[in-house]
């Protein structure tokens, strides 16, 4: 496989979470202040670049037999989690992320939490509530970037992929000012899935001691037989809640 | 010990989730296929897809009934 496939992935999937990283971290500096939100997020992303500087190459010593089986289970368990959500929010039984609304519950919490100052730190609320939500949503892309980038021995292609993320992200928020409420947040999440989901089929199968017929081009054929089950399972459900089978399957703009 | 169980209950969402069915099915199915490779011969690389994308539809079901 070549480096594009992953860092594309690694994009996509790091782009979801950094949308909503930003939301968080937006609702703190706008509301609170922008110093102690920043110390916050620059903390938690140093905390996220040790453990992938601490497990990256950690877990590329290990046997790729080996590795491919853990990885390739924790990847499909992973991202059958995202798939599962994905479809049931594209199906109407949960609702879709609302980044508007989860910015407005934010700004309500922030406004209402008094001032405390701890060392350094001139707004603790401001410095944990953007400390927790970067780190918390920044674990799920060291997951990603480090189980794709260790199964591809290209640890580097993957942090490219996140930290573009990252960067298109902060740049639009910087830009707009607003949480990212337009991007279809749940359609990302559904291709998302989607990729972890097979490469976690193809890797762990292939640790477990399978070969895949044509090899590495089974991937061209697993992602689309995924997807299309995935895309089945959503119309299958869509119709029992009362919907016009014929409503596209992605998230519609949720934002007033 | 609450800090331990609350760390452990965070580390269990993050990986297994909503439903542990869906990670039991992963697991044993990859047990299966290892056992069917090198016990039996069988190069079963149709099994694993085919438990996924039950699993999937089994826990969906189970979501969308309750």
């Amino acid at each position: 496989m070549t480096a594009l496939p992953l860092i594309l992935t690694v994009f996509v999937a790091c782009a979801v979470e950094a949308i909503e990283a930003l939301t968080i971290v937006l609702a703190a500096g706008l509301t609170r202040e922008w110093r102690s939100t920043f110390q916050g997020m620059a903390v938690a992303l140093a905390v996220l670049a040790a453990i992938v500087a601490a497990l990256g190459p950690t877990i590329t010593l290990l046997p790729l037999t080996a590795l491919r089986l853990v990885v390739g289970a924790l990847l499909a368990i992973f991202g059958l989690q995202w798939l599962r959500k994905a479809i049931l929010r594209a199906a109407g039984y949960q609702s879709l992320h609302d980044e508007a609304s989860a910015y407005l519950r934010e700004v309500t919490a922030a406004k209402a939490a008094a001032p405390t100052s701890r060392g350094r730190v001139h707004d603790w609320y401001a410095f944990t509530l953007s400390f927790k939500g970067v780190l918390l949503e920044g674990l799920e892309v060291v997951f990603i970037v480090i189980t794709f980038g260790a199964n591809q021995h290209d640890v580097g292609a993957a942090v490219i992929g996140a930290a573009a993320a990252v960067v298109v992200v902060a740049v639009t928020g910087v830009l707009v000012r607003a949480p990212l409420a337009r991007v279809p947040e749940n359609a990302m999440k559904f291709a998302v899935g989607i990729m972890l989901t097979s490469f976690g089929i193809f890797w762990g199968a292939e640790g477990a001691g399978v070969s895949w017929p044509s090899q590495d081009a089974a991937l061209l054929v697993l992602v689309p037989v995924v997807a299309l089950v995935a895309l089945c399972y959503t119309v299958l459900l869509r119709p029992r809640r009362g919907r016009s089978p014929a409503e596209p399957a992605t998230e519609q703009v949720v934002s007033s | 010990m609450s800090r331990l169980r609350s760390i452990g209950a965070f580390w269990y969402d993050f990986v297994v989730g909503d439903d542990w069915r869906v990670a039991l099915v992963v697991v044993a199915a990859l047990a299966l296929t290892a056992v069917l490779v090198h016990a039996v011969g069988v190069n079963a690389w149709w099994l694993l897809p085919v438990c996924v994308c039950a699993a999937l539809g089994w826990s969906l079901r189970r979501a969308t009934r309750s």
